[in-house]
């Protein structure tokens, strides 16, 4: 039986923007930072209430994982906003809509009543979209 | 009367007590009291802590003391001294910051720091022992035996 998840990956353009834009931006801790050769760094940062769940910054970089052309179809798909990672949850959607603004974080739709729920859609530094609401009581 | 949160647009309610949240977190290293930080949402200081625990769940003093330890970790992390991490987030006391530093985060700020600088050499050390195996591999990390060597 599966009980949880541990770590889950975000494709970035680059770790240094990531970093600023999850760790000031965002308020994320930084888990892990290993750095190595150049170009493998083991990024992971976690949501503040959240210290079990580590997300993974990952550089696009040609290699094993992404061969040949892939990285750059790989970057290309990412700064277009292809790829939507996940649901953040917050306390207060509102308050938060507009820290996030003045720290200069782009929104791709404002806190929005929907038939599903209240929620905005913001996009990171490399141009992945999260949704964020609010939390849900069950 | 009419509350503020009906006279004023939602948003723009909002928009004052966050400013007033980023006033802490930017200012958090001086000596803030309550006026300070209601002025600068221009609530009255009852209606603004009921406003701010309403919305971020604790009262402007303790959401500051959050921020201030926060930091705390944030210098120690940096090599700072304790003493100098102390004044730097905007403590007087040596005695009462330990003191809630431990209670906050469990250990004390010296605990603190030496058990970051062992994980961090330990990082620089041995890297492969921080990252899950099937990354390492999927990545062809898993595969450079200089790893061990890099510092």
């Amino acid at each position: 039986m599966i009980t949880k998840m541990n770590h889950v990956s975000v494709f970035v353009l680059n770790q240094d923007s990531a970093y600023d834009f999850y760790v000031n931006k965002l308020g994320f801790k930084v888990h892990t930072d290993a750095s190595m050769e150049p170009g493998m760094r083991w990024l992971t940062v976690c949501p503040p209430e959240q210290p079990d769940l580590q997300i993974s910054l990952m550089s696009i970089e040609e290699g094993m994982m992404f061969k040949g052309e892939a990285a750059n179809q790989m970057r290309e798909l990412v700064k277009n906003g292809t790829f939507g990672f996940g649901i953040f949850e917050c306390n207060d959607l509102n308050a938060t809509y507009e820290e996030m603004k003045a720290k200069g974080v782009v929104f791709k739709k404002p806190p929005t009543k929907e038939f599903y729920g209240y929620e905005a859609l913001f996009s990171d530094d490399s141009g992945n979209w999260f949704s964020l609401g609010e939390k849900q009581e069950a | 009367m009419t509350s503020a949160a009906q006279t004023y647009p939602k948003f723009y309610l909002y928009s004052r007590i966050v400013k007033a949240k980023l006033f802490i977190d930017s200012n958090y290293h001086q000596n803030l009291d309550l006026e300070n930080i209601s002025d600068e949402a221009s609530f009255s200081k009852f209606h603004f802590i009921r406003l701010f625990k309403s919305i971020y769940g604790k009262t402007p003093h303790h959401y500051l003391t959050q921020v201030r330890i926060e930091k705390a970790k944030h210098f120690l992390q940096s090599n700072c001294t304790v003493t100098d991490t102390c004044f730097k987030v905007g403590f007087d006391s040596i005695t009462s910051f330990t003191g809630l530093f431990k209670k906050t985060v469990g250990k004390t700020p010296s605990e603190y720091q030496q058990l970051y600088c062992l994980r961090q050499d330990q990082i620089k050390a041995q890297p492969l022992r921080f990252i899950p195996g099937c990354f390492a591999s999927q990545k062809g990390w898993a595969e450079k035996s200089n790893f061990e060597e890099v510092r």
